[in-house]
Formats: C-alpha cells, structure tokens, sequence
C-alpha cells in the first residue's frame, strides 16, 4: 500500500519545471498584462463610477471590485495555463513522451494543474499587490483568502487541463474561456453586489455559480458576500469533485490521448 | 517444463521483451494487429521489416504505453506493460517515426527534462557524455525550432537515451535521414548493443534490416510472418539472380555448367542464374569465365535482388 501512495517526484518536478520555465519565458505578458487590466478597471470602475456607487456592505467601491477582480484573472488565467500546457504536446505530438513515461495519470495532472494554479496564484497576489496602491483593502480572513484563491486555482486549472484535451484546435481552446466563462464572471457579480439587481435579474444570477465562487472570496476579505460562504465553499468543492471525476474518467478511457 | 523458443538459439536467458496474443484494432475498424506472439532477446538488434501500414509504429506503440491494445500481453523485462508500467516504461526508451519536438526549449533543456520525466535524478555527467557523442553539445544553449531536421532528429535520440533506457525503440530511423546522421546512428547503435542495450527498429528497406540486425521479423497487414536470424532470413529469402541476354540461342544448358543453378528460357536465349544474397556473390565470376571458355557469347547482362514485395510473395506462396 504504501508504495503505491509513492510519487514520481523527478517525473512529476520535470512538467512542473518544463511549465514553470514556460511562464518565465513570457513572464513580461504574463505579470504585467494582468497588472495593466486591474490598473485599468480601476481608473475606469473605481475612479469614474465608484464614487456615484457608494458603499456596498459597508466597504468602499474600489474595495469592494478587488476580490472580484482577482477571480476574474484568476479563472482566465487558471484556465488557458492548463489548457494551453496539455493542449501544447498533444498539438505538436511531444506527447508521446509524456504517454511513454513511467509516470501515473495523476501526477501528470497533479504537476500540470500545479504549474497552472501556481501561476494563477502568483497573479491573483500582484493584482492584490496592485490594487492596494488604488484601495487600501483591509482582509479580515488572510489565511481564508489566500486558502480559497489556491482553490479556485486548482478547480479551475482543472477544467482548464480538460479543455486542454478535450480542444482540437486553438479556437477551441479559446472557446469556453472567451464565451462561458468570461461572460458569467462579467455577470457574475464582481462590479456589483447581486441584491442591487430587479427581481428576475437577481433570481437568473443565483444560476450562475460564479456568484458563488465571487462572494465567496469576497467573504474572507470583508467577512461578508452576497450568499453566505458555506453556500460558496460547496459549489466550489462540488467544482473541483466534478473536475477532478472528468479528468479521472479521461486517463481511463484515454479519451482523446490514446488511441 | 515446456520449453520455449528462445532456449534453442544462443541466447539462453529470458527474453527482455514477451509479446503475446497481441491485437489492435482501430477505432475505424481496421485491424492494425492480429495475434502478434513474438520474443525479443536481451542485447539483440532486432529489425521489424514491413511495409507502410504493416502496422510497426502500432506494435512499438502498444509496448511503449501509447496505444491501448484490445488483447493480449507484454512483458518487459519481466513486468507487464499495464500491471507494472512504472518499472516497464523505466526500461525502455523511444524514438518516434515523426519528429516530434518542443519548439522554443533548449537543446539541454529538453534532453533533462526526458531524464527526470522517465523518474531519474539529473545527471549533467550523462547528458554531456550524450550530446557529445551525437554531436549536439555545441548547440546544447540553441532553441529547438532553430535546428534542422538531422540535427532535431539526433535531439530525439538523446532524448530516448538520457534516462539509459535497457530497451531502445527507433521506428523508421533513417527514413529521410542525411548519410552523416546514418552513419553515426549506426555507430551509436551498436555501441549500445555492445553494453547490453537491446535496439528494436523498423524499417521498410532489406538492405537496412541486413546491414543491422541480428534478426529479423516480417510483419505484413497486422501479421508476423516469419522471425528469423538474420542469415538464416537471407538465406532462404534473399534470392539474386543473374541474367544473360545471348547472342546466340543455346539448345540446352552445357554439361560443363551443372555446377551452378542455371535456367534457360524457352527461347534459348536468355540464361539465368539464381543465386542466395551474401553467400555465392564468389561464384560469378567464375560462372563468367566458364561460359567465356565455352564459346558463349551475350549481348546484355543483369542482376536482380529480390525486394521486399518478392519477399512476401515467396511467403505467401510457401504458406498457401
Ligand atoms: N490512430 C490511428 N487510427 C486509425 N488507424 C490507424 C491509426 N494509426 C495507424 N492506423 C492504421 O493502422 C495501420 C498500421 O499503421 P502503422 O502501425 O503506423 O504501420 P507502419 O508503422 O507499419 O507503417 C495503417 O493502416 C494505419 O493507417
Ligand atoms: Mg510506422
């Protein structure tokens, strides 16, 4: 038993640095772009609209946009790194490599969503960095924070390592980062509290389980969302279970990977 | 105790590589392989000669772990391909027919990168050692995608070498390969059957399975059909004949030439001598002189070496 809870730490190191060495090779887009966007959503949501917004819960609108924000880019981020790492051999058929090699369906998951989420991280903790400079932001919950960010980092480069073998092509690769999830995020609560929205509207957003993952976040850092954070934490484990069941289910049935 | 086939040749030990049952069928329908059985002996060269489509690539992709196979085992050095593929995968390494290769990596890079990905610790010592010999090190700082192709091929070689697998697999490797590349692979080829290294490769070319291996299997549509040693192979299916085109038409073949497996056409005046590759070439000249002194005359002469289309037609043939 206890040799096969063994890991393949040189296998598993070797994609997490070949990942990790990825990023570092755009590390100029990959650092400063988000860096430009929260700059941006500041000047144009915090500096224009803010001040007409007021107070949300109790906490400043340039405050109150930061959480959102970070998940924002986390969700993106988190998605096409994934996405792009596995997608990347099968495209140029370096996979080959990765299928021959002694190593278990798990660990190649666990080293490429590692790489993902470590990126994804590191960057939701720069735009935090950077948005401080606009909003002093007082987090009541850090450990909470900083535990639900590399969460959602991990669910999400999950889903991402899906797309990844699921596309068979870039624009696939593209498609349900640029059509689902960016949409849902807009709507999903980051520029506005949902109980400012008309009845229907409100009602439609409770479908859309970003709201959940937003107020979530938002909660370890004013203690308050707009659903209450165990509500949050189930949708985000239910999240993670679902992805983690696909991607089981991929290695199983070598979906897409082997013939 | 029954006894298996590799304890009648010289290589008494257990075979490194144990295929049997083996099939594949694709998703389309089509059956790549069918009930390949097939032992592999620790330290041979082995060459699988077939056609395209023969289903090689299939077969060293089942063993290596990147193609499903519907039934059948393979052992590796004595570990099941699926049970145990930590320890089978550790032993074996691959150079793939397409080449394959990171774009924006190192040279360096992804030669360690193979080694930790097959579960070893680095080692700088071997990868130097490696580049070296494949005359890789100058450009070991060069980005991938800034090499040729001969030069991405020897990366692939490195590669499949940096975690010193036991077993090496190189599917088609000189297929559209520089001279200079196919010397040195050969070269390194046997250097590592002279540490014990057992190489597999396919190949398409006769002259190429000659010149390597120690033996020889035939695969054709999915079917093994024969395995032999190499010599014996040749023996039996590397026919070459002689052709004399005469002057004069000859009524029957002279007495004086009974030594040598002559034929006659029906005309008279074509000759011909069949004669097996390797073994016999000596005995042309000769022939030559002899039908000199007799006063024979011709106009053209020719050789032939049977290709590999002739092959599979003599076995055909013998089988049905
Ligand atoms: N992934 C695949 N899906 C369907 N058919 C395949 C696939 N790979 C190979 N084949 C078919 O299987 C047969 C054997 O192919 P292959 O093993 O590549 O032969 P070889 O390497 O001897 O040229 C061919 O007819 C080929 O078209
Ligand atoms: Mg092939």
């Amino acid at each position: 038993m206890m040799r096969r809870l063994q890991l393949n730490r040189h296998s598993m190191f070797a994609i997490y640095r070949f990942e990790m060495m990825r990023f570092r090779r755009t590390l100029w887009q990959s650092l400063v772009a988000p860096v430009i966007t929260t700059v941006l959503y500041f000047v144009v949501f915090g500096a224009a609209i803010g001040p007409r917004m007021g107070e949300i819960d109790g906490v400043g609108y340039g405050a109150f946009i930061v959480p959102g924000l970070i998940m924002l880019s986390v969700f993106t981020e988190s998605l096409n790194n994934a996405a792009f790492g596995i997608h990347m051999p099968k495209f140029t058929g370096t996979i080959y490599e990765i299928l021959s090699a002694p190593i278990s369906a798990f660990e190649v998951v666990l080293a490429y969503v590692g790489a993902a989420a470590t990126k994804s991280v590191l960057i939701g903790l720069i735009i935090l960095a950077t948005a401080n400079l606009f909003a002093p932001i007082h987090i009541q919950n850090p450990a909470a924070m900083v535990v639900y960010l590399m969460l959602v980092a991990v669910a999400f480069s999950l889903a991402g390592f899906i797309i990844g073998i699921w596309a068979r092509g870039f624009e696939e690769l593209q498609f349900i980062p640029m059509l689902i999830v960016m949409p849902l995020t807009f709507l999903g609560g980051v520029f506005y509290s949902i109980d400012i929205l008309p009845g229907l509207w409100r009602t439609l957003s409770l479908f859309n389980p970003i709201v959940y993952l937003v107020s979530g976040y938002r909660w370890t850092f004013y203690g308050s969302g707009d659903v209450s954070i165990g509500i949050s934490l189930a949708v985000l484990l239910a999240f993670l279970t679902i992805s983690l069941g696909i991607v089981w289910w991929i290695f199983r049935t070598g979906y897409r990977l082997k013939s | 105790m029954e006894l298996r086939e590799g304890e009648f040749d010289d290589f008494p030990m257990t075979p490194i590589i144990s295929i049997s049952q083996l099939n594949k069928t694709y998703a389309s329908g089509l059956a790549a392989l069918r009930n390949i059985n097939l032992d592999i002996h620790q330290g041979e060269i082995f060459a699988l000669l077939g056609p395209n489509g023969a289903g090689k690539t299939t077969l060293i992709s089942i063993v290596c772990g990147i193609v499903t196979p519907d039934s059948g085992s393979v052992r590796v050095g004595g570990q099941d391909i699926i049970r145990d593929y930590r320890a089978a995968r550790a032993m074996i390494g691959l150079v793939p027919q397409e080449l394959h290769t990171d774009m924006f990596e190192t040279v360096w890079d992804t030669v360690r990168f193979s080694r930790g990905l097959f579960g070893l610790p680095g080692n700088p010592a071997h990868i130097e050692r490696l580049l070296r010999e494949l005359s890789l090190w100058n450009k070991r700082k060069l980005e991938i995608m800034t090499l040729s192709g001969g030069m991405k091929r020897r990366v692939m070689i490195a590669k499949a070498l940096a975690h010193e697998p036991r077993v090496l697999f190189l599917d088609e490797p000189t297929a559209g390969v520089d001279v200079e590349l196919r010397r040195d692979m050969w070269a390194l080829v046997r250097q590592l059957r002279d540490t014990g290294v057992t190489i597999i490769l396919t190949t398409h070319y006769i002259e190429e399975a000659e010149e390597m291996a120690d033996r020889i299997g035939v695969i054709r549509s999915g079917e093994l059909m024969l395995v032999k040693p190499k010599a014996e192979l040749m023996k039996t299916l590397g026919k070459r004949q002689l052709t004399l085109h005469l002057l004069e038409p000859l009524e029957k073949i002279p007495g004086e030439l009974s030594a040598w497996n002559l034929a006659l056409s029906n005309d008279g005046s074509v000759l011909e001598y069949t004669f097996n590759a390797g073994q016999e070439q000596t005995r042309v000249p000769a022939l030559l002189r002899c039908v000199h002194e007799l006063g024979i005359e011709f106009k053209d002469l020719s050789t032939c070496q049977s290709s590999l289309e002739d092959i599979f037609v003599t076995l055909v043939s013998e089988r049905s």
